[in-house]
């Protein structure tokens, strides 16, 4: 439980479309990852607001195919 | 509690705290930051446009243009004696950006790249001015990690994650620093300080549809208004026209500078009515008021009605997608639409606080003193978007708020630190100091059952908006106002079942609220007692701006509850006074 409100805090960023994005996801599509993709969501978190902004957008995709993967699962889960 | 000791407390880790923190960690004073997010995800980090300077690098200019054009901009509220020593100060805060390692975009000469924004002159009025820096579409951010990485180098010491409860003062109002809570686990810190900086930045967050990031709830305006300060000029506060409906993200201006324009639920053009000339392209108050009118008259669109639609498709999808990117993924990735084929949900959208904690030019908080001249509050200072210097009066031009948070974050750390040469030892808190911190903490840790608080920020955030947003009238305000005493009544009532300690939330957000709750209730009460029209504040029943009676700020004070003003500074510090014109573009 703590663990999953250490995250939700974590997902407050500096932009309301990341907000939107990462704080949805975290609620409905963060319990249904595999033990390995949740420490990849972990260090996506980790990287700066506006690059994040760009993969989310889908403006431009990572380089590496684990993170492309999150970002698929994250973007369809936004919330219409 | 446990305690810790600083030169200075800033409270806030956006550009303006962290501006501030710099300057006084390079001149050694023992610095804390205290952010309740880790410091580069601040809100700093989403401002795209750049920073005003009249560097000349592109076309002819002067500080002096700036400041009319500022002057101008603020609709004659804003202080012209801050105005004058922003815009001389601004070539400077942008080449010290530069020392500090931002990348702006270049020239082909080599010199910083400046680009045309509105409301900008040369000559007083003249021809568009070309002023604004930028570092690519990401100057904010830029800036805020510059900043960071300088205040690490320069051993500032952050409190990551740690949110500011309330601030401490003694009995005869000196301030002494603040209580926080460390979010990872719930235990509250004294941190003593023998000054304190406010740099939390806007409060975007009280309105349903904001474009701010969640963070932007107010924290420091409120605690600065439980302490007794007053808040100024709230009533102003700016609106985009077209964000997307229920989210808030912002669409530009140049959706229906390319040919967009906006339909209401049957179908029409409405903007045809109400600016038969300029139509969808009329004044960003005059397209706001226009979309809040269609939906009040129930010409909204959708299951609610409560928005309208932005079409584009007509515009072909190459001209979509060559011209409006940003626009079509953002409208993508959040609405599963293809805004080249389906039209925008759109409403108008809450940006940028002008109004805040009243300051002095050099970041001084000041207070009325019974009938006299306003004076300094001991150990405290403002800066940024929760300030109210007032560099923006009215409304604020595009390119002035980063510059607004670089110069007074550096001035209010200036002034600390000729303050700090003449105190040598913290002040001793009195025992009953803590007390209200205290008890604010204590009360969510007490009651489990009664109304959820998000259900009531929800409540909150639709009365400001329909109430307090861009249509404003006696009546409609004055139901706000009371719509707002009674929800701000019934959050007494209110509970979280989650008392654990380690990443509590719901308690942040709970504590959240209470602050949005009296920041609202200074919004509504402000926008409710000024009875004119000028720059954002838009009344219907009261269309011109009246300088007779209201060249003047508001002041709201929480406790008792009531309505106060001071005259504007209208004498710069070494030109000639700007005199009251009408406002025309």
């Amino acid at each position: 439980m703590s663990e999953l409100a250490r995250l939700r805090w974590k997902c407050r960023r500096g932009m309301l479309e990341l907000d939107l994005l990462l704080g949805a996801f975290v609620e409905h599509g963060y319990q249904r990852l595999e033990p390995t993709q949740r420490s990849q969501f972990e260090r996506l978190l980790d990287y700066p607001d506006t690059v994040l902004l760009e993969w989310l957008l889908g403006r431009i995709q990572p380089t590496e195919r684990e993170i492309v993967q999150l970002v698929d699962k994250i973007r369809a889960s936004a919330a219409t | 509690m446990e305690k810790r000791s600083f030169d200075t407390l800033i409270i806030g880790a956006g550009g303006g705290g962290l501006r501030a923190a710099l300057q006084l960690s390079q001149a050694e004073a023992r610095v804390a930051v205290v952010s309740k997010v880790f410091p580069t995800r601040s809100h700093t980090v989403a401002a795209q446009g750049g920073v005003n300077a009249a560097l000349a690098n592109v076309l002819p200019d002067n500080w002096h243009w700036h400041m009319f054009d500022t002057v101008k901009g603020s609709d004659y509220l804003g202080d012209q004696d801050a105005i004058e020593y922003m815009c001389r100060a601004a070539p400077r805060a942008v080449y010290e950006l530069e020392h500090f390692g931002v990348p702006f975009s270049r020239l082909d000469t080599g010199k910083i790249y400046q680009r045309a924004f509105g409301g900008q002159s040369r000559d007083f009025g003249g021809d568009q001015a070309v002023r604004t820096c930028a570092a690519a579409d990401r100057t904010g951010h830029a800036i805020l990690h510059s900043l960071y990485q300088q205040n690490i180098r320069a051993r500032t010491h952050f409190f990551d994650e740690y949110f500011a409860i309330e601030l401490v003062h003694d009995d005869a109002g000196y301030f002494l620093g603040a209580v926080a809570m460390d979010i990872s686990s719930g235990e509250p810190l004294l941190i003593e300080a023998k000054t304190t900086i406010l740099a939390t930045g806007g409060v975007g967050q009280l309105f349903r549809t904001n474009t701010n990031a969640l963070v932007n709830t107010g924290d420091g305006m409120a605690m600065a208004l439980r302490a007794g300060i007053p808040l100024q000029d709230m009533e102003f506060f700016q609106f985009h026209p077209t964000g997307v409906a229920g989210k808030g993200m912002l669409i530009t201006e140049g959706a229906r500078g390319e040919g967009g324009y906006l339909l209401n639920g049957d179908g029409e053009r409405f903007m045809e009515r109400y600016a038969p000339n300029a139509k969808d392209l009329a004044s960003r108050d005059v397209v706001s008021r226009a979309i809040a009118t269609e939906v009040r008259e129930g010409r909204g669109v959708g299951a609610n009605r409560d928005h309208v639609l932005l079409k584009l498709d007509h515009l072909g999808a190459d001209i979509v997608k060559k011209r409006l990117p940003g626009i079509r993924d953002m409208v993508k990735t959040f609405l599963h639409i293809d805004p080249a084929d389906t039209p925008i949900p759109v409403y108008p959208t809450a940006h940028y606080t002008m109004g805040g904690i009243p300051t002095n030019r050099h970041g001084q908080v000041v207070v009325p003193v019974q009938q006299g001249a306003e004076e300094p509050v001991p150990g405290l200072y403002a800066v940024g978007e929760c300030a109210c210097v007032s560099v923006h009066g009215a409304n604020r031009l595009g390119g002035n708020s980063l510059l607004d948070i670089l110069v007074f974050g550096r001035a209010a750390a200036n002034h600390v630190i000729e303050h700090l040469k003449h105190q040598r030892y913290h002040q001793p808190i009195p025992a009953d100091a803590l007390a209200p911190a205290l008890q604010r903490l204590a009360r969510w840790n007490r009651q489990a059952r009664g109304e959820s608080i998000a259900g009531l920020r929800a409540q909150l955030t639709k009365i400001m908006e329909d109430h307090c947003g861009v249509f404003r009238n006696e009546e409609v305000l004055q139901e706000g106002r009371n719509a707002v005493m009674a929800l701000r009544e019934r959050l007494q009532d209110a509970g979280i079942e989650d008392h654990s300690q380690v990443f509590n939330t719901a308690r942040i957000e709970a504590m959240e609220l209470e602050n949005l709750m009296d920041v609202a209730l200074a919004t509504v009460s402000s926008a409710l007692a000024r009875r004119e029209s000028r720059g954002a504040h838009s009344r219907i029943d009261y269309p011109e701006r009246d300088d007779q009676q209201w060249l003047k700020h508001s002041l709201f004070n929480l406790d008792p509850m009531k309505m106060d003003y001071k005259p504007v500074r209208m004498q710069p510090l070494t030109v000639e006074s700007f005199p009251p014109k009408k406002r025309t573009y």
